[in-house]
């Protein structure tokens, strides 16, 4: 098989025998398929009335023949060119311009049920023939048969029909065009009359399923013969451009990331964050029950960041625009004048409009258009509710990884219900975040506070402390809560027992003072004793001298007499009665 | 087979003047053409002596035909004249189903 456009072909492992690809150009179906669907082979596409089989094949032939140069051919059964071309024209694309230059051979094939008289044998070389002839007119690539099914209601003989089928199959890979091939879904398999048993290449199932009132269509890879693919049901919606098949898994995480780090308007929680806000790029889910100023600090990330000069979109799902300003405007915050300025744009809509994957696009579409720097949903919760828990996880994975892609910053608010569950069910959500903000209510002396804490933020050194925030006419306000013996205090409770701090340790201070004064009062006494004592010694002192100095010269006197009297009696003891009585003389007076 | 080669697929056939038309789709000389074309001649010959005209298209040389009469299968008989167009398939080996196929029965 030749493979003119072998360029075009995704070779992301280097697999030696893999199956050459074909591009389809649908956003996400290549990503799924590893690439496209099987080149130069037919594909079935099957799927209940109105799920977009018609769409899908068209657009095939469209961006092959826009985007990679492959003219197609498109055999139609069931609707006239006039009407495909009208059908196509809702999603944007020219095909009646692509006709008629040549790029697109669209040949309405009629049957009228129950016109054809049949006698005999016969075969459908006619249809062979007519198809063979469109390729060859303009050298077609890709072939699109939109429904085949349509035979079994015109011809009869069923047993003709299937061998024929079946020729067909293999005529068209033996012509080396790759091929899509809608059908019904049957009841019991895939398709009405059993054509998955022919195409064994590849078969994509189409499906449109209402889930609470609100339906979603999905796509899955049944099968692709020899190759890997997402078996996973994919949700897909056809918006103005198109089919988009969105697929979680094939987004892969490799997104710029940056250093730089953005205010969130309130400078206390700043400094929680590691000082310096989030990051850009970051998402950042703020979670709590009812009342607990979600909105409020959004609006107020909002609105720090349009005076920065950024371009902020704020996706609001419970309330108007307006009603988001009026609100705000009672906490000191004024954002209309940056609406006005085009700085920040509310988009408001029910979350029960549409389905989660139509509000996904209109995301989507909002955001490329408005390109902003830092997006809101307030709250995500509510789209919660527009589909199951999987498909919601899936939506806010993508739209992460697609503002992730954009380097926007994302705030999503979460309510979540009072109790413990608070931080089970966001789990599942959570993880996708890098940021995660609680607020919670605190309830006790027959009032309630909000706190916050900050549960995570990835890669900085965040407050690991629960904070009290007061919403006031000026705005947010993020205060200590009080952390004590008696657990977290916080409204009047804190006020409180701010106070009862404060008396205390003016008591003790007091009290302090009171030590020193007494202190200072019993040195002085002792100081009062001790000159005292000293006055005393002196006296005494004195009076010892002077007795001293008596005895010593009594002494003296006692020696000289006795000395005398030795004399008179001849004695030898004269020299240490003078020494003794020298040293006393000497030693008293000091 | 009297095929012509025309330039514009619309006036392939030319009218030849007879109140019946019919044209005989078919894709190279099979066996299956053959027998169609033989059983065709036998059917008109029988009722329809001197008012009819076949136009046997090979559609493997006027691959754009095809597209005029949507012609699928192959034999495929059309009955142009008189109005209103009839499609018959099939090598027309079962004469009773060419017969009501062509609305034969009411005419004869």
């Amino acid at each position: 098989m030749t493979n003119p456009q072998k360029n075009h072909v995704l070779r992301p492992a280097p697999r030696p025998a893999r199956l050459p690809r074909c591009p389809t150009g649908i956003q996400g179906l290549d990503e799924i398929t590893g690439g496209g669907l099987p080149r130069g082979r037919p594909t079935l596409v099957c799927g209940g009335a109105g799920c977009g089989k018609t769409l899908l094949a068209a657009e095939f032939l469209v961006r092959g023949a826009v985007q990679f140069d492959e003219p197609g051919v498109l055999m139609a059964f069931e609707e006239t060119e006039p009407e495909l071309n009208a059908n196509v024209a809702s999603l944007g694309f020219d095909l009646a311009g692509l006709v008629r230059r040549k790029k697109i051979l669209v040949d309405y094939v009629h049957i009228e049920p129950g016109e054809i008289q049949e006698s005999g044998d016969y075969d459908l070389e006619g249809l062979f023939v007519r198809i063979n002839h469109a390729i060859d007119t303009i050298g077609a690539k890709r072939v699109v048969l939109d429904t085949l099914e349509a035979l079994f209601s015109g011809l009869r003989n069923e047993a003709i029909l299937r061998a024929e089928l079946c020729r067909l199959f293999r005529w068209l890979k033996d012509k080396g065009v790759t091929a899509v091939i809608t059908a019904e879904r049957g009841r019991e398999q895939l398709t009405r009359h059993g054509l998955e048993e022919y195409v064994s290449d590849c078969v994509i199932l189409l499906d449109h399923r209402v889930n609470d009132q609100i339906a979603t269509r999905h796509l899955r890879v049944v099968k692709y013969r020899g190759a890997m693919h997402g078996t996973n049901e994919f949700p897909f919606l056809i918006g103005e451009t198109g089919i988009s098949v969105l697929p979680i898994t094939s987004l892969s995480l490799n997104h710029q990331v940056s250093t730089e780090r953005i205010a969130t308007g309130i400078p206390r929680l700043d400094a929680m964050l590691g000082g310096r806000g989030f990051f850009r790029g970051s998402s950042v889910l703020l979670t709590g029950t009812p009342g607990t100023g979600k909105t409020i600090i959004s609006a107020n990330f909002a609105h720090a960041a349009a005076r920065r000069g950024e371009r902020v979109l704020f996706f609001s799902f419970e309330e108007s625009p307006n009603q988001i300003i009026r609100n705000l405007h009672s906490i000191g915050l004024r954002l209309e004048p940056l609406v006005k300025r085009g700085l920040l744009r509310f988009h408001s809509a029910r979350p029960s409009l549409y389905g989660l994957e139509m509000h996904l696009a209109t995301m989507f579409k909002e955001i490329a258009e408005f390109k902003p720097h830092v997006v809101i949903v307030d709250p995500i919760t509510s789209l919660m509710d527009s589909g199951t828990d999987s498909e919601c996880k899936g939506m806010v994975t993508r739209l992460i990884d697609y503002l992730k892609g954009g380097q926007v910053t994302t705030l999503f608010t979460s309510l979540t219900q009072g109790g413990h569950a608070l931080q089970q069910s966001e789990a599942a959500m959570s993880s996708l975040m890098d940021s995660w903000i609680l607020l919670q209510d605190y309830e006790g002396n027959g009032e309630r506070n909000r706190v916050l804490y900050v549960l995570k933020a990835r890669g900085m050194a965040h407050s690991n402390q629960i904070r009290e925030f007061l919403i006031s006419d000026r705005g947010i306000d993020v205060v200590d809560a009080y952390i004590g013996p008696s657990g977290v205090l916080t409204g009047s409770a804190r006020a409180a027992q701010h106070s009862l701090e404060k008396a205390a340790v003016l008591a003790s201070q007091q009290e302090a003072a009171q030590l020193e004064r007494e202190v200072e009062r019993k040195r002085a006494a002792l100081e009062r004793q001790i000159s005292g004592l000293r006055a005393d010694h002196e006296t005494e002192a004195v009076e010892l001298r002077r007795i001293a100095e008596q005895v010593g010269t009594r002494t003296f006197v006692l020696g000289t007499e006795r000395a005398a009297s030795g004399r008179l009696r001849q004695a030898d003891i004269k020299v240490a009665t003078g020494r003794r009585g020298h040293v006393r003389a000497e030693k008293l007076p000091a | 087979m009297k095929t012509k080669t025309p330039k514009r697929p619309a006036a392939a056939p030319r009218p030849s003047g007879k109140r019946w038309q019919l044209r005989l789709y078919v894709t190279g000389q099979t066996m299956r053409s053959l027998t169609a074309l033989t059983n065709l001649k036998k059917i008109c010959e029988n009722h329809l002596a001197g008012e009819y005209s076949i136009t046997v298209i090979d559609l493997l040389k006027q691959p754009q035909l095809a597209r005029g009469d949507q012609i699928l299968a192959v034999p495929t008989v059309v009955r142009k004249l008189p109005k209103p167009v009839r499609i018959l398939i099939g090598n027309l080996s079962d004469t009773e189903c060419v017969l009501v196929g062509l609305d034969l029965r009411v005419e004869s």
